[in-house]
């Protein structure tokens, strides 16, 4: 069937912003569109398509699993932006086709940041190591690496503190993690996933440029989309970062953890085509 | 300060030099600026293109004053009125009843919990008020053993709720106990919700009812983007908000969903949580919040 409600220029440029893809982004993809329109390259109803193939070209496939066991991950972003949650649904997608997750508490600073782990766990069947608040994350990340080794993990899941990504110091610590794991198991850490709030703003390209830079992340994970949210920042941190985006949160609940499926994504930002 | 405008808007708004009213030509270029520099610091689309029609209107035809370009003029009555949407003058806060209940609601993740504390420490050392902190968060796990460190680690007492499995039951027993024990305030964290979460949403308005708080404030984080404005709306629309805290400032977003989120919900932004750790918490200051937003 055809597509009715064709895209313009301005009603794209809107959506764009409104999806928080930023005013540059969107006024680029505006322009493209008018030029395309104006050399005639594109005839009515195409608008959609043209840009849904722009856009989607912006997501880098993701590399394939690593084959190592354990394969380390570790969870970084901002505060708040569900770093512990995704742990924990990682923890049981691993479970679930049949491997045997392993979790570390690497935030020993903020409140009850290791019981909120923990409860996780224990909902889960889980095994997690921790230490007391206030512990070294890299001796508790060290802990966990030999634990993974020494009880056959196949996946070794840090959560680690929110931080912002302005802070020097705590960025640092970040690196250090990063060390950490790379002493104790070969190419480790395999995955570090960079948390995203979908409902974050222009700041979550700077935070990714931040993140990738200090701490090696390989990958995004994009929650709360069960909002009224779009999530499109990641439009630009992919494009501009290459960096692929894995997973998307959309509840709050264990199964709530989906593959990122750019399609779906792409359609939701550009609004769903009316089909006449 | 006025100056130091973001460079693109400085470069536009020096081309006016030396005009001796706001044309509208001026205003054409100048508010397209301002447009970009609003939309790049977060605010939410809908509120730029009001924003944008206000200073247009107070602008055209005013007079320059001898002192200022008309660039410096125009930069000026967008600051004013950044300044007065984000909420003018600070407020003190209200706190009526005894116990005078003080209730945080938000999306998931803004920093309710940490402000709760933030908030509470804020009134027992500033206003010298006896203050019980109290958990109302039923869902996250973990959420009341947060509160409970939080509140050890600031001295605070916290309500203990073991036993109690609704958030309703929960703020009916702190009332009753603040009373008895002579608490003079109650801080009342709530879980995060999503705004189109009718069931979370409704709980909210039972336990406002409940509590008649006399401050209600939404916790948003400033590195919101457009959502903002969805936000603003769905808590705005159903419950009676106050004021909102405003998180996460210490970062370095733009926030300018604090000019979106007050200009929907028309409560001024009265807090600023600036980091972590629990003094890491202010009075919001709406004219250093205009400059930031427009990158001076
Ligand atoms: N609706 C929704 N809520 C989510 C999602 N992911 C996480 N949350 C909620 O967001 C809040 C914060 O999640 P956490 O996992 O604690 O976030 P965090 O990044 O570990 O936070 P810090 O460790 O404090 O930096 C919690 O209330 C979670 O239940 C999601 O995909 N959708
Ligand atoms: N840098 C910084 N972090 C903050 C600020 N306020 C809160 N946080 C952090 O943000 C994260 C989330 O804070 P919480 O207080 O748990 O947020 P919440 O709204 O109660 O979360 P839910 O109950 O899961 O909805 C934690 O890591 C806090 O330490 C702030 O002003 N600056
Ligand atoms: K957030
Ligand atoms: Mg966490
Ligand atoms: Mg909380």
């Amino acid at each position: 069937l055809p597509e009715v409600g064709s895209l313009n220029p301005e009603t794209l440029e809107e959506a764009l912003i409104l999806a928080d893809a930023g005013p540059d982004l969107a006024s680029e993809l505006a322009s493209d569109l008018r030029r395309a329109l104006a050399k005639g390259l594109l005839s009515p109803g195409q608008e959609r398509a043209f840009l849904r193939e722009k856009l989607l070209a912006f997501f880098p496939k993701p590399a394939p699993a690593p084959a190592h066991r354990p394969e380390v991950i570790l969870v970084v972003g901002v505060n708040g932006s569900g770093k512990t949650t995704t742990a924990a649904k990682l923890a049981a997608k691993v479970a679930a086709s049949g491997g045997k997750p392993l979790l570390a508490a690497c935030d020993t600073f903020r409140a009850a940041a290791t019981e909120q782990l923990q409860l996780w766990a224990q909902r889960l069947g889980v095994e997690v190591v921790a230490q007391r608040a206030g512990a070294d994350p890299g001796a508790v990340l060290y802990d966990a690496l030999a634990a993974a080794q020494a009880r056959n993990a196949t996946h070794l899941i840090a959560d680690t503190a929110g931080r912002l990504h302005t802070k020097d110091n705590l960025m640092r610590e970040l690196a250090k993690l990063h060390k950490v794991a790379a002493r104790a198991v070969p190419e480790a850490p395999h995955q570090v996933l960079l948390v995203v709030d979908a409902t974050t703003g222009l700041n979550g390209l700077v935070q990714a440029r931040e993140f990738r830079e200090h701490a090696g992340v390989t990958g995004l994970v994009l929650t709360k989309l069960d909002g009224t949210a779009k999530g499109g920042v990641v439009l630009a941190i992919a494009r501009e970062l290459k960096l692929p985006v894995l997973w998307v949160g959309v509840g709050e609940q264990v199964e709530d953890l989906l593959l990122f499926d750019p399609e779906g994504f792409v359609d939701a930002l550009l609004g769903e085509p009316q089909r006449g | 300060m006025l100056e130091a405008v973001s460079e693109r808007l400085q470069s536009v708004l020096k081309k006016l030099r030396g005009e001796g009213h706001i044309t509208e030509r001026h205003l054409d270029e100048a508010l397209g600026e301002i447009r970009r520099a609003l939309l790049a610091a977060d605010v939410a689309l809908p509120v730029v293109k009001d924003f944008v029609a206000r200073v247009r209107e107070k602008a055209l035809g005013q007079e320059v004053l001898t002192s200022l370009s008309p660039g410096q003029q125009i930069t000026k009555i967008v600051h004013d009125e950044l300044t007065r949407l984000l909420g003018g003058e600070a407020q003190p806060l209200r706190l009526k009843g005894f116990p005078a209940p003080i209730m945080l609601v938000g999306l998931q993740g803004t920093g309710k919990t940490t402000s709760a504390a933030k908030l509470a420490l804020f009134i027992r050392q500033k206003l010298g008020k006896h203050v019980l902190l109290v958990p109302a968060d039923t869902q996250r796990p973990a959420a009341r053993e947060q509160l409970e460190q939080l509140g050890r680690q600031m001295g605070l007492p916290v309500l203990s709720t073991h036993g109690e499995s609704s958030p309703e039951a929960i703020v009916r027993n702190a009332l009753v106990e603040a009373r008895r024990k002579g608490f003079e305030v109650v801080v009342v964290d709530t879980a995060g919700r999503l705004h189109v979460d009718e069931e979370l949403m409704a709980e909210l308005e039972r336990v406002a009812e409940i509590l008649q708080p006399s401050e209600l404030f939404l916790v948003a984080d400033a590195m919101t983007g457009q959502d903002a404005v969805r936000q603003a709306q769905a808590f705005g629309g159903r419950l009676k908000l106050t004021g909102v805290i405003l998180t996460k400032l210490d970062g370095d977003a733009r926030g300018g969903a604090a000019l979106s989120v007050a200009s929907i919900t028309h409560v001024p932004v009265r807090f600023a949580g600036t980091g972590e750790k629990p003094g890491d918490f202010e009075l919001f200051h709406p004219d250093r919040m205009a400059s930031r937003i427009l990158g001076m």
